[in-house]
């Protein structure tokens, strides 16, 4: 990996003499300062170039590049030997269950932690070597919302733009059209406090916007949400993507919503990559083996139906979505045929048989040999970083 | 990254905490309620040899002669003038204990019965003093008013009897009893009270306070509640942040020194001798000589609550053994050691020095050199410690 700083990058500056006016052009790096005589007059002075924010450096079109990166908290593998590369302007999901390691991968390249081996570039500069330019670069919409609930929104905007020196005017410009963005004009001025939850995400999402960030982190950003402001959230983080060509790097442990956004996934499962491509790829890893899902509906549902297509060999899993309707998916080329005998033997009465396309969530269960929405349910306390909060259960009951 | 950024991004933090501490209104209210209850509290809490009125004393005379009637007559005339004491009579030793172990009376006289008769024998008469030492700090104020009264009347009897019998003039009998005459003079004009001798202190403990308790909470809540990733995300030194909240809590310490300075002269008749302008100097460097200590926890805890036990174990023992409430001097030798290391003896005493005997910048120069020393050695250990803490 190319390790790009502006230490050895060369600039070249106008300067004007104090003595007769010509205007010449020096060289220099960032912050050097440089004895120079006048091309002219011949006064000798000295200069000291400015101090430039670096440009990202976007190695081979790749915003992101991770290569054996590896994160431990004591003796436990947060992050185990995790190498992939983040394609400037896309949306990249990271798709795991709660604790496979995505807050922590997404917290060592925003440059809160450290990590305990590996290397990672971020706009083209290392995260632990290079932070002060990474974090130029990046903003960050973290599971917990980064903003002060006494503050309003307005106020909470011009903290952070602040930090990051935008001149007074363009700041004020800058959070004026983010807060048309996402249609918080007239909220401005009240504070977060009394905002509803869709509401105070719709502004922690454009305060990481603040400083034009090339890359954005959005870790778990639809946590909590109502469907209507996850579905508002999910159309500001496309619009984002589009207008601004910014590149987004997404956490979430929701199989449609990865699928909805992303363009390339990477399924994350105990601190490991175990699958990474566009979502068709992905899918096309369960159609391409002889693993079936269909959804049947019988009338007279009975824990005695059931039981008997749990007993079958070939069933990989059974959920009761509700009273009549029955996901089952299954493995062999027969499979249909024997669930379907087993029901007609067992006197179920099968109002409806539908094939399902295989979805991440099969892939996930291919990849993986569990479901994703197991863990979600009953394994939400999270073995590394900061706590996820306690999720609802889903109201499906799930037989084995 | 500049010196001048670094500055610039702390103000906007110091704004922002500001910003958040002024829309608490209840927040608001505690600061002034605080030093308010403190000075209110400490003024007239602890008890004082001459703050002693109307106590009530049981007087038991068993006298079987007259001389005790007209020593209760004198004790009389005495009271009278100071008030001191509220007299009652008692029957004899148990009866005085009975009314002790019912707190109707914090002491007692017993005249004994032989107490003429050994006079007129030419023996010393000898009076009894009751005193409950459970309450230690009564009994002893009690036992040396009441022994210094019962001298005073010695004294005037003997002058009495040497003019009387003898026929010296009053002067010369008590320059023959008494050679000795004891004059206090004070390098304080007027009369300081107990709050001329606490406030200092609490100034300096309300400052410390602000550092050592606010400075952990204020960064282990944001920690807590996720928004310091906010700030460490942002291209910003970690100094900027720390500074920040330590100019927040700093003028908030400030404002709270300054209200209880205020109260202290106006409600409670305070009189500052030194300069003021000293004062606010030395309130400053004690904050510089706490900030290191409060960054040193804040780096070493990573929860609001540990914070808060690690700030309240390391408080109280700071609080009772720099001389803030009591004089260093009074404590055991051990103990004066301990309080000679803590930097808030030295911010007591020099702040003391300054506002109650009116000293200068030469005559405090020790303590300032040494709040100087704690606040350079404190830094440097603990700012690496912070960049460390934050970068885990």
């Amino acid at each position: 990996m190319t390790d790009y700083s502006t230490e050895t990058m060369q600039i070249t500056n106008q300067f004007k003499c104090p003595k007769c006016g010509h205007i010449a052009e020096y060289p220099g790096r960032p912050n050097e300062r440089v004895i120079v005589t006048c091309a002219s007059c011949g006064t000798r002075g000295t200069i000291t170039q400015p101090e430039t924010v670096p440009s990202p450096q976007f190695t081979n079109g790749n915003a992101i590049e991770i290569s054996h990166l590896k994160k431990m908290f004591g003796d436990f593998t947060a992050v185990d030997d995790v190498s992939f590369t983040v394609k400037r302007g896309e949306i990249f999901g990271l798709l795991g269950p709660n604790g496979a390691g995505k807050t922590t991968i997404i917290r060592m390249l925003c440059t809160l932690t450290s990590p305990t081996a590996g290397i990672a570039t971020v706009a083209g500069f290392n995260v632990v070597k290079q932070n002060g330019k990474v974090r130029q670069h990046i903003g960050l919409v973290s599971e917990k919302m980064i903003m002060y609930d006494e503050l309003t929104a307005r106020e909470n905007l011009k903290l952070f733009g602040n930090l990051y020196n935008i001149p007074k005017d363009a700041l004020n410009q800058r959070i004026d059209e983010l807060l048309q963005l996402v249609r918080m004009e007239k909220w401005a001025d009240q504070r977060i406090k009394t905002f509803s939850t869709g509401m105070k995400q719709r502004i922690n999402v454009i305060r990481a916007l603040v400083n034009q960030p090339e890359i954005l982190f959005l870790d778990e950003p639809t946590l909590g949400l109502d469907p209507q402001s996850t579905a508002e959230i999910r159309e500001l983080t496309r619009r984002i993507n589009i207008e601004n060509r910014t590149t987004i790097i997404l956490t979430t442990h929701i199989m449609g919503e990865a699928d909805l956004l992303c363009k390339r996934i990477g399924i994350i499962d105990h601190g490991k990559i175990v699958a990474l491509d566009t979502p068709a790829n992905l899918k096309k890893i369960v159609s391409g083996t002889d693993v079936s899902a269909f959804e049947i509906e019988i009338s007279n549902l009975n824990p005695r139906i059931m039981s008997s297509i749990q007993s079958l060999s070939s069933v990989k899993s059974l959920v009761q979505e509700d009273t009549t309707h029955l996901l089952i998916r299954a493995n062999g080329g027969d499979a249909f045929d024997i669930i379907i005998d087993s029901l007609r033997k067992n006197g179920a009465n099968v109002r409806m048989v539908k094939n399902l396309e295989p979805s991440l969530e099969d892939v996930f269960l291919h990849l993986t040999g569990r479901e994703a929405r197991e863990k979600v349910s009953e394994n939400n306390v999270s073995a590394a970083g900061p706590g996820h909060g306690p999720r609802r259960r889903r109201a499906s009951r799930r037989i084995r | 990254m500049g010196m001048k950024d670094v500055l610039r991004h702390s103000l906007w933090i110091c704004w922002k905490d500001l910003l958040e501490f002024s829309r608490s209104k209840l927040r608001l209210v505690m600061l002034v309620l605080m030093p308010l209850f403190m000075m209110v509290m400490i003024g007239f809490i602890f008890p004082s040899a001459s703050s002693i009125s109307n106590t009530p004393i049981a007087l038991a005379n068993n006298d079987t002669g007259s001389l005790g009637a007209s020593f209760v007559q004198q004790l009389e005339i005495i009271n009278n003038k100071t008030g001191m004491m509220k007299l009652s009579t008692a029957t004899n030793f148990d009866d005085i204990k009975t009314k002790l172990q019912n707190s109707e009376v914090n002491g007692g006289i017993i005249i004994p019965e032989n107490f003429s008769s050994n006079i007129l024998a030419g023996k010393q008469g000898e009076i009894i003093v009751v005193i409950d030492q459970s309450n230690p700090q009564m009994s002893v104020t009690i036992e040396s008013v009441l022994s210094k009264t019962v001298a005073m009347m010695g004294e005037q009897m003997a002058i009495h009897n040497l003019n009387v019998t003898y026929n010296v003039s009053v002067t010369r009998a008590s320059s023959m009893i008494t050679p000795y005459n004891v004059q206090f003079k004070g390098i304080v004009p007027g009369a300081p009270n107990y709050f001329q001798f606490v406030a200092p202190g609490i100034i300096a403990m309300v400052v410390m306070m602000a550092l050592m308790t606010g400075l952990p909470h204020a960064i282990s809540y944001e920690k807590d509640i996720g928004t310091l990733d906010g700030m460490l995300a942002a291209p910003i030194s970690r100094l900027s942040i720390i500074l920040g909240k330590v100019m927040a809590q700093t003028i908030r310490g400030m404002i709270q020194g300054f209200i209880i300075l205020l109260l202290a002269v106006v409600l409670f008749g305070v009189v500052i001798e030194g300069s003021i302008l000293l004062v606010i100097a030395l309130i400053i460097l004690t904050v510089f000589s706490f900030v290191g200590l409060g960054i040193l926890i804040t780096s070493f805890t990573d929860k609001e609550e540990t914070a808060t036990m690690v700030m309240m174990t390391l408080m109280f023992p700071m609080m009772f053994l720099s001389g803030v409430f009591f004089p260093i001097q009074q404590m055991p030798w051990y103990m004066q050691d301990l309080a000679h290391i803590l930097p808030l003896t030295y911010a007591t005493t020099a702040l003391r020095k300054v506002m109650v005997l009116g000293a200068d910048v030469p005559a405090v120069g020790t303590e300032i050199l040494i709040l100087i020393g704690f606040g350079v050695i404190l830094l440097a250990v603990a700012v690496p410690m912070f960049r460390r803490a934050m970068s885990k």
